[in-house]
């Protein structure tokens, strides 16, 4: 994303007030072409900063884009003076887009690169805990992190001595530990953390509970109390089980703390009165998540918040298509942390209501409704 | 004959240029050390505070103060005031609007100050805060500040021109020379070419010996009409001649040239003399390789001759080519925006025959150029002045 001129189509960077080619103040972020060339780089040795202090030497370089304007931008180890490079905003450790410049084609073991993965949370080589492993989604993205690289994946399980259907897929396999998590439970969030708090790179809180109505059609609070219990009660048990290690091992050497992962319904952005206590409850873990990535952003921890619409699970089987693959929701986590993302929309449900709530949340309300 | 369209500075002099010694690091604010420097200023004149009716001042470490503050603050009561805010392009700018003024007679004596006090975290915050493009799209780059900035500069100018780093280091390696000369200069021991060239690097290609010390210091001149100078018995230098331009070249990718490049034929042919009549030449120093820029942009040698100008002149005092004899801010050490003063009152000194243990002998012509604001990729600003000494 860049600033575009809607007088005279000039790209301009840095961010600004008025068009340096015309003065047209009409300059609105659109998706700008990404490629540039390298004209020329440098190795900050000694920089004033205590966070690049610690990470000198870091490559910088100037990158003319093909569509303008130059750019300062942290360089991929295999960008080469004079050669192209592909350029995209990252979030950095204080959740700040900054620009990235990478190599054009690919290069080997390209995610590996030190400064990108500064950019990102990818999971290879990181340790991860899946708080449930109980639900479809849970196992898949055991799977998926698996499968990209993690080194040690925990997976909470509620009462593990009760069997559950997929144990097989998590229990003797290489890699995969299960260990007894009920995140609804405080001594329990807490015990495990006293274990294995400070092995958690990145948590991905899966932890669903999914029950129908709203309001008029459930008799009293039990329901509605079980919610709040499992899905907001619950992120509050695992925050502050494991944040505050979390936050301290952000800069924790190569084995750093990365990031914290949240699943939440994309109706938690807009009432569903079919599913409205739900709805409300996550509501109320977004709103949680934000004061959460606050939190967390001064250890250079990220907070990732993966939308999705029904999922194919048994709680939304009177839903009608389309739905989620809860293989889509573990692809997705996997993709947005290799990103360093901050928000993701997973399926077409999901993209649609971000879409409606932009152009029009009085409509999509309305329509909701139905 | 007049060469140029701008009226000329008829009779418009500079007198007392004065410094107030440098240090590393002090405790004191700005205000004491701009405080020191009118003090000295007015000392130096045998005027008394109350004579001076314009003031110029220049500063990044005042905190909320301007000119304005300074009056009550030092005890000025003045008809004409200008605060100026371009780094090392201030003094050349505050000496324009100067002359400019008395010439008018907007104002009899305007004093032209630069000082910045450097306390032990005053680099890092000002590198931290010193433009919205650099908050947003430099600093959170490595924070390598201005050293990487000029890095990529650099890196760029030399590999375009096939420049090494001995030849930006003769720069360096001769000013240090012409500082054990100077008993103001903060660096006080020989710097040899092998030293240069085998320092710790900072930010390639930028290596320790290219960089300026930060530090604490002020500078200041007066500048008035010749028959106020005479009126006061003040040896003063006639001001022949001076360029400005800001933000030249924007559609160069990357800065090869500075603003000068735009504007050198005028400066000469304002000043009626051509770039071989010079007796000292006071360069902006913030790098070296910005001061082979300069030589270039100044006339000295065509663009891409930088290094082969300073392979075959000798810049040291009693050189064939005397530049930055202080020992220039590589040298002496960068006080802030007092660093866009010291070539220029030296370069004074130097022509009113007061350089002392760094004089030229027999200068008499004298340049001073001065280049700041790095706000994003490229030095913004640029300016240089020709004057001349009593007698020329």
């Amino acid at each position: 994303m860049l600033q575009r001129c809607e007088a005279c189509g000039a790209f301009a960077y840095p961010a600004r007030e008025a068009c340096p080619a015309c003065l047209s103040a009409g300059l609105a972020f659109v998706d700008a072409p990404r490629r540039g060339a390298l004209l020329a780089e440098t190795t900050a040795r000694v920089p004033s900063d205590v966070y690049f202090r610690e990470r000198a030497p870091w490559r910088i370089g100037l990158v003319k884009m093909d569509c303008g304007p130059t750019m300062v931008a942290h360089l991929h180890a295999d960008c080469v003076e004079g050669a192209p490079v592909l350029m995209s905003f990252q979030l950095d450790k204080s959740g700040q887009a900054v620009a990235f410049a990478r190599p054009e084609g690919e290069t080997p073991n390209m995610a590996d690169d030190r400064q990108w993965r500064e950019m990102t949370a990818d999971p290879k080589f990181r340790r991860v805990l899946v708080t449930n492993g109980r639900s479809v989604i849970g196992q898949e993205a055991v799977a998926a992190l698996k499968a990209a690289g993690a080194k040690t994946v925990f997976v909470g399980v509620a009462e593990p001595w009760r069997p559950f259907g997929g144990e097989q897929l998590l229990r003797g396999q290489q890699g995969i530990e299960v260990v007894t998590l009920d995140a609804s439970d405080e001594k329990s969030a807490t015990d495990l953390a006293a274990d294995i708090g400070g092995k958690v790179d990145i948590l991905v809180n899966t932890t669903e509970y999914v029950r129908p109505g709203g309001l008029l059609d459930r008799r009293g609070t039990s329901t509605a109390r079980d919610e709040i219990d499992q899905a907001y009660l619950g992120f509050i048990n695992l925050a502050q089980a494991f944040g505050p290690a979390m936050r301290m091992r952000g800069a924790d050497g190569t084995n750093s703390s990365a990031a914290w992962v949240n699943i939440l319904s994309v109706y938690a952005l807009a009432n569903w009165p079919a599913f409205g206590a739900y709805s409300a409850s996550q509501a109320a873990c977004l709103s949680l998540s934000h004061c959460l990535r606050a939190e967390l952003r001064p250890g250079g921890v990220k907070v990732m918040n993966l939308f999705t619409g029904p999922v194919d699970t048994e709680w939304f089987q009177t839903v009608p298509p389309p739905k989620v693959a809860p293989r889509a929701v573990a692809q997705a986590i996997v993709s947005g942390l290799r990103g360093g993302l901050e928000e993701m929309y997973v399926g077409d449900v999901a993209e649609e209501i971000r879409q409606r709530l932009a152009a029009n949340p009085k409509a999509l309300e309305r329509e909701l409704d139905k | 004959m007049r060469n140029s369209l701008r009226t000329p500075y008829d009779g418009i002099v500079m007198a007392a240029p004065v410094t107030i010694p440098y240090a590393r690091y002090s405790i004191e604010s700005a205000q004491w050390w701009i405080g020191r420097a009118l003090s000295a200023l007015v000392a130096r004149a045998g005027i008394k505070a109350s004579d001076i009716d314009g003031l110029c001042v220049s500063s990044f470490t005042m905190g909320t103060d301007s000119g304005i503050g300074l009056t009550q603050h030092l005890g000025l009561c003045v008809r004409w005031l200008d605060t100026i805010p371009l780094g090392g392009a201030s003094a050349i700018a505050a000496l324009r609007k100067a002359a400019r003024a008395v010439q008018a007679h907007d104002a009899d004596i305007v004093a032209c100050v630069a000082g910045d006090t450097n306390h032990v975290d005053s680099f890092r915050l000002t590198l931290e805060n010193f433009s919205r493009f650099n908050q947003d799209a430099v600093y959170p780059y490595g924070a390598g500040g201005a050293n990487a900035s000029f890095a990529l500069i650099a890196r760029n100018y030399m590999r375009t021109y096939g420049v090494t780093r001995e030849d930006v280091g003769r720069i360096a390696v001769t000013q240090r020379a012409n500082a054990l000369r100077n008993p103001h200069a903060l660096m006080k021991t020989p710097l040899t070419i092998e030293q240069y060239l085998a320092a710790r690097p900072i930010s390639d290609p930028i290596h320790l010996f290219d960089c300026v010390m930060p530090c604490a210091g002020a500078e200041a001149f007066l500048v008035m009409r010749d028959d106020t100078a005479a009126s006061l018995g003040l040896p003063a230098a006639r001001l022949l001649s001076t360029i400005e331009r800001h933000n030249a070249f924007a559609d160069d990718p990357m800065q090869l040239r500075g603003g000068w490049a735009m504007d050198v034929g005028e400066l000469y042919a304002m000043a009626g003399v051509k770039p071989d009549d010079l007796d000292t030449v006071q360069t902006y120093d913030d790098y070296p390789v910005i001061t082979m820029m300069q030589f270039e942009d100044l006339g000295f040698c065509n663009k891409g001759e930088g290094a082969a100008f300073v392979r075959q002149h000798d810049l040291t005092i009693d050189g064939d080519f005397p530049h930055n004899t202080s020992g220039g801010q590589l040298s002496v050490g960068q006080a802030g925006a007092a660093g866009a003063y010291l070539g220029l009152v030296e370069g004074l000194r130097q022509v009113l025959g007061e350089a002392g243990p760094t004089q030229v002998k027999g200068a008499k012509l004298g340049l001073a150029s001065g280049f700041g604001m790095i706000n994003y990729d490229r030095g913004l600003a640029s300016g240089a002045v020709i004057f001349a000494g009593p007698g020329r």
